[in-house]
């Protein structure tokens, strides 16, 4: 059962995101992965009404928070395959501690950023993404900050799957959804969307994104490359989206936990032992 | 002398009284005694003053007393600054450990263990004892701890004979230790924390016996993190709880409220400390009560549960965690440094009285709704990763599916179906043990007092032969039962370690008007003498 009326406006990119998300995730259930072991969470914000629209388990979380509360979702019970529907906002502003967090202990979840470059579901202001001079309720006369490059960021936190893609390119993102959930280890999606009613960027992207080739894809240093060669406050250059960086790493919830499903473990306990040690 | 004696152990940071005072504890243990230690120590790594006060009776204590019997002193800051607390016959155990420790060829770290030995000695423990306890106790340079022991041991005369009691030995365990057992006899699978004192105990405990209770333990980023962190684990099905002090708590309190909204099980500890802000982080308050009453935007009622000492605190954190997963609520244990840190006799009957309790699972009947609108307002519980199911959390208002709602009707359906619930919660405190009566129950006078303040308060009431009431559970605040407790009562008296009489503004609530306050707010417990003269004055 979902929500039947969809009240995102006409041409969101969130429309995109969705039709990916939901195409991934099909795919992922022929190849055996049962629908109910995904769970999406998602933050505050209009990316997050994707939770009505979509027949999947789900926690509408709080905003700047689905990171944080994905990973308890997956350290409860590994077995899921969890995936974070977050917005610029959630995660680059109120939540970006855990972002960083989450990427630096390698946790096998898959994080989508909805990034419009703007609040939108509070009419309109900037936020760590939007460029500088970015004009919105908050800031008439343009805002004073610089956009940071949160694929920089991942980068730097040791995010061992980075990516980006485009919500006009749906059938690319798709790929690059299977690719991030399949992952093993931290996966990270920054995605592109325009946001019609307050930050059109539309023509922009359909006139500078190009799909990169994905080669040396455990490169740092190639990787880096790709990612700044668009910074996110600019409109001067090409857009690259696809797969920027790739490598294995032991994930956090095996390091952690071993073999244990915390959810489904015995639950009595002989404290005998313990209190012998006590005396 | 009569069986209960004071023993303070002093020294700077790093000088190891902490440990030495568990040790000489663990001694008095093994001959039958009951216990209770305070430990004062500051925020800081090394130097300052550090000192454990030993408490040991023929009698269960859950304080320690003003005057001491022994004063051991491993630095001369000790024995000036306790002197004056020495009892009349009072004796300072001054022993020559820096000789004793550097011809037995041991290191400096060690002469708590001479000055412990030199203790056991003088005290009529025999070696045997102490050296079992040492055992135990020094897992590290043992055979050179032992040494020291030993040369300590037969340098010192003996002066007294300890009366071995006819009482079982009982393992001496923190308030901290206490709850995270309670918890794992519970269900508990799962604890999140970033450390704050007084709480970085429970983390620190769990995390080193986190193969023995077979349980997931993570340190997360900070306290807003592993509270989310812990309200998803509990939605994919795991017990979890998470542990703080006050300003930790503050940080959580949005994500009480979506677990409250989203009606998903989570404990929060709560060890209270000096406040406000970073207050005075390695002392005592209970200054967080009101706060925790009412953290949280919106409607909510949780439960809020205040033990008063070990055993208390072992069998309400059972407790606890049964409740917010049958009541799928955010539930708070609200202690304080003084629980947390101070060490008991714990006798292990109480042991038999926590066990999982199984919450209301969805029978697999017809489809799924997270939000089933039952009669009692209690959904049933179902969790990701099984076929069939889908299950829809959200801090939205919603359906009964999950689903966000706006309009009026949905909206206050879904509040009502919560005001139900919050009726089953407030009915269910009533059926426990939620408010403790003890002392003289005839008395025309009462002291009221919660968490730590039972013990000192409990301990004066019974010397002025006059009634104490602790309530337990104080929300939903049982009422019925409280008023019970105060039958013939004439005289009612507050005792709080707080600036504001915050449990009195609850009472008064209720219509229950307290005559006078007894308040202490410098950091410190209170002790037993201080009640009673409190008591004789007002």
């Amino acid at each position: 059962m979902v929500n039947p009326k969809i009240t995102w406006c006409p041409g969101c990119g969130n429309f995109g995101i969705l039709t990916a998300l939901k195409q991934a995730v099909a795919f992922l259930v022929k190849k055996g992965v049962l629908k109910e072991e995904f769970v999406v969470v998602a933050g505050i914000g209009c990316h997050a009404k994707i939770v009505d629209y979509l027949n999947l388990n789900s926690f509408y979380s709080l905003h700047g928070r689905p990171i944080a509360t994905a990973e308890g979702v997956k350290l409860a019970n590994p077995n899921l395959k969890v995936i974070v529907c977050a917005g610029d906002g959630d995660a680059y502003n109120e939540g970006i501690s855990h972002l960083i967090h989450a990427a630096k202990r390698n946790i096998d979840i898959t994080v989508l950023v909805h990034n419009n470059r703007s609040f939108a579901l509070t009419t309109g202001q900037f936020t760590a993404t939007s460029p500088f001079g970015f004009k919105g309720k908050s800031s008439p006369e343009g805002s004073v900050e610089e956009a940071f490059n949160p694929l920089k960021l991942m980068l730097a936190a040791k995010a061992t799957f980075i990516a980006r893609g485009y919500s006009a390119k749906p059938n690319h993102l798709r790929n690059l959804i299977i690719k991030g959930i399949q992952h093993q280890g931290f996966s990270f999606i920054d995605v592109l969307e325009p946001c019609l009613a307050f930050f059109n960027t539309l023509q922009t992207y359909n006139e500078k994104v190009y799909q990169v080739e994905e080669r040396d894809l455990t490169s740092e240093k190639e990787a880096l490359r790709k990612i700044e060669e668009w910074e996110y406050g600019k409109n001067d250059a090409k857009i690259p989206i696809g797969v920027f960086y790739k490598i294995q790493k032991p994930v956090y919830e095996k390091q952690l936990l071993g073999n244990l499903i915390p959810a489904k473990r015995k639950k009595e306990v002989d404290l005998k032992k313990a209190l012998e040690e006590l005396k | 002398m009569i069986q209960d004696y004071s023993i303070l152990i002093g020294g700077a940071a790093g000088q190891g009284s902490r440990k030495a005072g568990l040790i000489i504890a663990k001694l008095f243990s093994n001959f039958g005694y009951r216990i209770f230690i305070y430990d004062d120590y500051q925020s800081l790594i090394r130097g300052g003053h550090n000192f454990s006060h030993i408490r040991a009776s023929a009698k269960k204590i859950l304080s320690h007393r003003r005057k001491i019997d022994f004063l051991l002193a491993l630095d001369k800051n000790t024995l000036e600054k306790h002197r004056n607390d020495l009892d009349k016959k009072g004796i300072v155990v001054d022993l020559p450990i820096k000789t004793i420790t550097k011809k037995a060829g041991g290191m400096p770290i060690m002469e708590n263990t001479a000055l412990i030995a030199g203790f056991a000695k003088m005290m009529g423990i025999d070696w045997e004892t102490l050296e079992k306890v040492l055992k135990k106790e020094f897992k590290k340079l043992q055979s050179l701890n032992l040494k020291v022991a030993k040369a300590a041991f037969e340098k010192t005369s003996n002066l007294f004979k300890l009366k071995k009691l006819n009482q079982k030995v009982l393992p001496l365990v923190t308030g901290n230790q206490a709850l995270a057992l309670g918890a794992v006899k519970a269900g508990l699978d799962f604890y999140f924390a970033y450390p704050m004192t007084p709480a970085t105990g429970i983390l620190h405990y769990l995390a080193a016996h986190q193969e023995d209770f077979n349980l997931g333990v993570a340190q997360l980023e900070n306290e807003i993190g592993l509270v989310n962190a812990a309200i998803g684990a509990a939605y994919s099905g795991a017990r979890a709880m998470v542990g703080t002090s006050g300003g930790g708590f503050a940080l959580m309190v949005e994500a009480l409220s979506l677990a409250a909204q989203s009606e998903t099980p989570l404990v929060v500890v709560e060890s209270q400390r000096p406040g406000p802000a970073t207050g005075v982080p390695t002392y005592t308050a209970q200054g967080d009560l009101l706060f925790a009453l009412t953290a949280g935007h919106g409607d909510i009622v949780r439960f809020v549960i205040a033990p008063g000492d070990a055993e208390e605190a072992f069998f309400w954190s059972g407790k606890i965690l049964n409740l917010a997963w049958q009541y799928q609520t955010p539930s708070i244990l609200l202690i304080d440094k003084e629980i947390s840190e101070s060490t008991f006799s714990f006798n292990e009957t109480v042991l038999a009285e926590v066990q999982y309790e199984k919450p209301l699972i969805w029978d697999k009947n017809g489809q799924y709704q997270r939000y089933q609108d039952t009669k009692n307002g209690i959904s049933p519980l179902a969790f990701p990763g099984q076929k069939g199911i889908i299950t829809k959390a959200t801090g939205y208002e919603h359906d009964e599916f999950g689903l966000t709602v706006e309009e009026e009707k949905k909206v206050k359906k879904m509040q009502d179906k919560r005001l139900r619930k919050f009726k089953e919660m407030e009915k269910a405190v009533e059926e426990l043990p939620a408010v403790k009566v003890y002392g003289n129950k005839n008395a025309k006078k009462a002291i009221v007092a919660w968490g730590s303040t039972k013990g000192p308060a409990k301990e004066a009431a019974e010397k002025l032969g006059i009634k104490m009431i602790q309530p337990v559970i104080l929300q939903p605040f049982p009422e019925k039962q409280f008023k019970k407790a105060l039958k013939g009562v004439e005289k009612l008296v507050l005792v709080e370690t707080n600036a504001l009489g915050q449990l009195g503004k609850i009472l008064a609530g209720f219509g229950f008007q307290v005559n006078t306050k007894i308040l202490k707010y410098n950091g410190r417990p209170f002790l037993p003498e201080e009640i009673e003269e409190g008591l004789k004055h007002g």
